[in-house]
This record gives structure tokens, sequence and C-alpha cells, in this order.
């Protein structure tokens, strides 16, 4: 990570091939509009940062790309082609998956039991729990990890960092093509963030597009690729994170502009 | 902004010190477990509030020890044991179906007058209207079905809190039982069939063969399971542990035909010996919905909607399906229990299934180690906890103790049970780090 402000910032190239991308999206919420045509690319084997302040939008982004919320205008891509997204399951049919903040984990099964949840291995009516064991220990040496001592192990016995381990392998145990995070590093100390990072870059070093939603400027330049910030429902700018200082991007935030970056000014004040 | 990068120096100090207190164990092999290991391992699981039936295996000890001192003559005798079991069925049976509500974190007020209505639909059928016993039955089952249609309706579609819709049909059924049957009457129940479960015997040959059977097919599963593991290289129990508890189950199974097999009449006349029907029955039960509950995708989803059930709705877990589902197996449950009761009275009152039948139900489960905050239980709790609290009651009883005494000592090993279940739920909170 070179963060050298010699170099003019270079927004992301737009013709590079996305995995998924939203364009032009906007949503409102009775006379309240949250988005404002919005886009945003998720590009195989990248991270790309969603950054924002409160009520920047990100949150409503994450849930219309998870199909929780429909659009009111604007296009979904998936692997270049229009798609109709309607519900989650739309979205996990295509090979999205998304982890969210709370985690959404039962306390009270195993690790194996957790990742399998909703989609179960059969031999006729009874539960293939060897096979089951099979693919999510796999799953796991797949992504390195090291941090658990045996998939066996109740859920309620893991910490902070080894639930959301759970929770983003359980995401990836279905060849999913792209995840979003909702802000995983959230709540969780120093060394557990750093193995949720690890993940988090291994999984797109797995050839997976990564949409992280982060609030932690650290967290976003230590993994992404790129960052698109979030400013009162509009992308301020999507910059590659090479290019940008964590200053610039905290102005992005902020203010919606940075030097030269993102909205024009007129915009700008018109949306504050 | 909540998180302004700090300089680079800091972060990759950070990053150093991450990389340093990371762990670097490899995922266990699955290697089987020594044996002190899997005694560690069960230390630190009680340790972590994970106690199961723990309490209610030594309760029982303790009890049947100390009645057996108190009682030496009339306590620990094959006919009080016979006594004893048949006490215990209807509980048990009426605190499995328990078991699936508690799972989900509800409540089921009203599966004890449940019962006592299929009991009464059946014992009106065959006695007014002759109507033959496997359909009287059949209907009395359908009976419980509706009824726990009609709560998980009001509970998950809705939206009622399962206490109060419970509570509600607490007192609905028994004046709907009231109306059936008729105030101050009751109705005989003559069906040599259903008369058969509470009060005849399996002759002593069948029970030896059901008991060996029962031993064999259970450590045969065991064995073959754990086999398959092993050459899976899955984790899997220790192989000494495994064996003990085969061990251990079997013999109490043929130790407990063997005393139930001896003759137990008073008079010289008549031989009197064999386990009787309902203990078979209740054996059947535990099995079928031990499979339901372990092995199948329905059972999973019970517990996943126990544990969390905004995680199984994220699932794709139908959880309204779920909820009204335990409701069902509850009052059908609570149907067969109440006709156990009908067959040990011989005779069904507008009051079956009130008083405290429920009470001791839901001790019963929650005794055994079913938790009354949902997501932790088993079918076999319901069986252990039913044998302290029959245990209990019969022994009061042989002591001669009124029914205050009774009531008494009831309620407070019932609170005795939710204590513990409070404490090794907060334990468990906060074992995870």
């Amino acid at each position: 990570m070179t963060n050298s402000t010699d170099t003019p910032p270079t927004p992301v190239d737009p013709e590079a091939p996305a995995l998924l991308s939203m364009r032009g999206v906007d949503k409102s919420f009775g006379a309240v509009q949250v988005l404002h045509g919005v886009d945003v690319d998720v590009l195989p084997g990248q991270v790309t940062a969603l950054v924002g302040d409160n009520g920047a939008g990100k949150s409503t982004l994450v849930k219309c790309v998870a199909g929780i919320y429909t659009t009111d205008a604007g296009e979904y891509l998936f692997e270049g082609s229009s798609v109709h997204v309607t519900s989650p399951k739309d979205t996990s049919r295509l090979g999205i998956e998304v982890v969210y903040q709370d985690l959404a984990l039962c306390d009270n099964l195993d690790i194996v039991q957790n990742m399998f949840l909703g989609r179960e291995l059969r031999n006729g009516i009874v539960l293939d729990e060897s096979a089951m064991e099979e693919q999510a220990r796999q799953t796991l040496a797949s992504l390195s990890v090291r941090t658990v001592r045996s998939v066996r192990q109740l859920v309620s016995s893991l910490s902070g960092g080894q639930r959301q381990t759970v929770a983003i392998a359980k995401a990836v145990l279905w060849n999913s093509k792209v995840v979003l995070l909702d802000e995983p590093t959230a709540a969780l100390g120093v060394a557990q963030t750093r193995q949720v990072l690890d993940l988090v870059r291994r999984l797109a070093d797995n050839g997976l597009g990564v949409l992280l939603i982060s609030h932690n400027l650290n967290d976003v330049f230590e993994v992404a690729d790129t960052i698109t910030a979030l400013y009162l429902g509009r992308v301020a700018a999507t910059v590659r994170t090479r290019d940008v200082t964590s200053s610039q991007v905290v102005e992005l935030i902020t203010a919606g502009r940075s030097g030269d970056l993102g909205l024009a000014p007129a915009t700008a004040s018109a949306s504050a | 902004m909540s998180n302004p990068a700090p300089p680079q120096d800091e972060r990759s100090r950070i990053a150093e010190l991450a990389r340093a207190t990371a762990t670097n164990a490899p995922i266990e092999s699955a290697k089987e477990p020594s044996l002190s290991e899997a005694l560690h391992g069960y230390l630190e699981r009680l340790r972590g509030g994970d106690i199961g039936s723990l309490p209610a295996i030594l309760g029982l000890l303790v009890l049947v020890v100390g009645f057996s001192i108190l009682r030496p003559e009339t306590f620990p005798t094959a006919s009080n044991l016979s006594n004893l079991m048949v006490q215990a069925s209807a509980i048990i049976v009426l605190a499995m179906g328990l078991v699936f509500v508690l799972l989900l974190g509800d409540i089921d007020l009203s599966a004890g007058v449940a019962g006592g209505a299929g009991a009464g639909v059946m014992a009106v059928l065959m006695n007014r209207y002759e109507v033959n016993w496997v359909i009287a039955v059949l209907l009395a089952l359908v009976v419980g079905v509706l009824i726990g249609l009609t709560i998980g309706l009001l509970v998950a579609v809705v939206g009622i809190p399962s206490f109060v819709v419970t509570l509600a049909l607490f007192l609905a059924l028994q004046g709907a039982v009231l109306l059936l049957i008729g105030e101050g009457g009751s109705v005989p129940v003559r069906n040599e069939v259903i008369v058969a479960i509470a009060n005849r015997n399996v002759p002593v040959p069948l029970g030896w063969a059901l008991a060996g059977v029962a031993c064999v097919a259970y450590a045969l599963v065991s064995l073959i399971g754990w086999q398959r593991k092993r050459a899976r290289d899955l984790s899997r129990d220790n192989f000494v542990v495994l064996l003990t508890r085969v061990l251990v189950i079997s013999a109490l199974i043929l130790a407990v035909t063997g005393l139930l097999s001896q003759n137990r009449a008073r008079t010289t006349a008549v031989v009197l010996a064999g386990v009787p029907y309902s203990v078979p029955m209740i054996a059947v039960l535990l099995v079928v919905m031990t499979f339901v509950l372990a092995r199948t995708r329905y059972g999973r989803y019970v517990y996943a909607v126990g544990g969390n059930a905004e995680a199984a709705r994220r699932a794709g877990i139908s959880v309204r399906r779920i909820r009204m589902s335990v409701f069902m197996i509850g009052s059908s449950l609570a149907v067969v229990s109440g006709i156990i009761g009908a067959s040990r009275l011989q005779s069904v009152a507008p009051s079956a299934g009130g008083g405290n039948t429920l009470l001791l139900g839901v001790g019963a489960a929650v005794i055994g180690g079913t938790s009354l905050f949902g997501g932790k239980g088993k079918v076999s709790n319901a069986v252990i906890g039913g044998l302290v609290i029959a245990t209990i009651q019969n022994g009061l009883g042989l002591l001669g103790q009124p029914q205050n005494v009774n009531f008494l000592v009831t309620g407070a090993v019932l609170l005795l049970a939710a204590t513990v279940d409070a404490l090794s739920r907060r334990r468990r909170a906060s074992a995870a780090i």
C-alpha cells in the first residue's frame, strides 16, 4: 500500500469487467430519497470497500444489492447481464452471499451445523453429517482458517473473530461469486480483526468479488483495492486505494469532495 | 467518521502485535480423543454450563437410595417399580411433547387439559357410540393435532405470546371437556387394549426378547456409526467412552427387565410378572422422537429456530411453520399421555389433565435438562425428568406424606431445576469470549 500524494488520483477504469454492477440506483422511503443515482462495481479478485458516514446510505445500498429492498430506479448487472432481483433468494441463486453485522449464527449449534443451516445435505431423510463435516473442513482449510480447534465446537464457545470467520466461511461454502461483508470487524479486538482481514483478503485472492462495508479506514486501507465513498446518498468518488491517502477519503466521507476528487461543489452543498 | 486512520507506524505495530498473538494451531485433524482428553472435554463442558441431564441423574440416584433406606420393605420392590413406571409413563409422554415446545422457547400451559380432552373424546366415542378403539384413538389424536394447530396459528401467525394463548386454552378446554362428559360424571374406559397399556404386562419371554433386541440394536447403531466416522476420519467419541455408555445403558435395560420379570403377585394363586405395556411404548416414542430431533432436517430446524430465530429465518427456514408444528407435536403427545392416564384410571373424569398434570410435565422436561429459554434439550430429558418426578411422588406416598407435602416438594424441585437452568444459561453466555 502506497499513500502517495504526488501522482494525481485516478478514478477506477470503468471498462474493467465487473462481477456485479449497480448503475444509477435510486431508492426512496416515502418522501425521503436515500440513494441518488448510485453506481457501484464489485470486481472479481478484488475487495471493494464501501465507506460513508452514518446515514450516507451504506446499509440501504447493501440491502438493495442483497435483494432485501427493491430499487426504485437503476440497473442491476450480474456478470455483465441485467438481472431482476426482488428477494434475497434471487441473489443467493446468483451466487451473492451476505454476511451481516449481527452474524446470524445459532449459538446452540456447532460450526458444521451453522455452515449448512438451511441447506443441509441429506441421505434420504437422514442428515448426512459425515459429508457436511468433510465439506465444512475443506472450506475452512481452503480459506486457511487455523483459528478453530474443532468443527464440532458449539458456536457459543467461539470468540467474536471465530464467529465472524464461521459466518464468512458459511457464505463461501456455496461456491458464491460475490460476498458482501457488513462491518465484519466492528466489535472485534486487534488480533481478531487481523484474522478476519486476512480472511477477507484470501476471499478475494481466491477470485471472489468482495464488497466490504466498513467504518474503519484502517481496515479499508489494509485490504481494499478500490474504495467507493458515499456522501448523503450519492457516490462521492470511486478510487483506487493506492492512489489516495486516508485524509482524502475522510474528506470524501465528511464533505463529499477532496481537492478535484468527488462531487462538484454545487452538488455537494445542495445535498447537504 | 468514528475511527480516523492512525499513522502508518502505529498501524504496522498493531499488525505486528496481531500476528504475534494469533494462534497458528491447525484445525484438529479429527483424531479420536484420548480418554483423558474426552474426560477433560466433558468437565470443560460442565464448567461451561452445558450440564445436560447430570443433575437429574444424580438426583434420581439420591432419591432411589434415600427412599430405599427409609422404606426398605416397600420402595425397592418389583411391584413398586412396576407402579412407578406406570406413574411415570403419562408424565414422560407429556414432557416429551413439551420438549419440542420448550426447544423454541415457548410454553404450552394447555398440554395437560389437551390430553384430558383427547382422552375424553376417545372415551366418549368408545363408550357412547361404540366406535372401534383404533378409530377412537385416531380421532383423539386428530383432536390433539387440531388443538396444536389452533395454538400454533394464534402464536405464530397472529403473534400472541404462547403463554397467553395456552392459558386461555387451558380454561377453554376444561370447559369443553366438562361439556363433553357432563358435570360430576365420568366416562368409563373398558376397552381391553386401552386398559392394557397401564394395567397389563408384556409376557415375560417377549419382554426379555424386546429388551435383548433393544440392547443389541443400540450397540450396533452406536458401533457402526462410530466405525463409519473413523473410516472417514471425522470427529467422534473416544471408543472407551462409547463402549461404556453402551454397556451401562444395556445393563440398565436388562436390570429393569429382570426386576419386572419377577413374580410380584401378593398371593400364590396368580402370577403377576412382566414389563408394563407402557414401558415399550415409551421406548418406541423415545427412539422415534430422538431420531426426528437429532437426525432429520426438521429437527435441526427446531434447534435453529430455538437458538436464533432470526438466523433461521435468514437461512430460509420457515420459522412460522416450525413454530406451528411444535405445538401440534406437543398437543398430540399430550393426547397420548392423556390416553395412558385414562388407561391407568380406567375412566376419564371432566377434571382429567387439570390440576398439577401440566406442572409435572414441564417439571419433568426442565429437571431432565431441557432449557426454558429454548434451543437446548432432548427427548431423553423427558424420560429422566419424568422418572425423577414419579419417584418423588411415589416415595412420598410410601412415606405416608399428605398431599400438601407432595405439592410443596414437587414445586420446590421444579423451582430448583429452573434455577439450575437459568444459572447454567448465564454460565454458557459468559463462557463465550
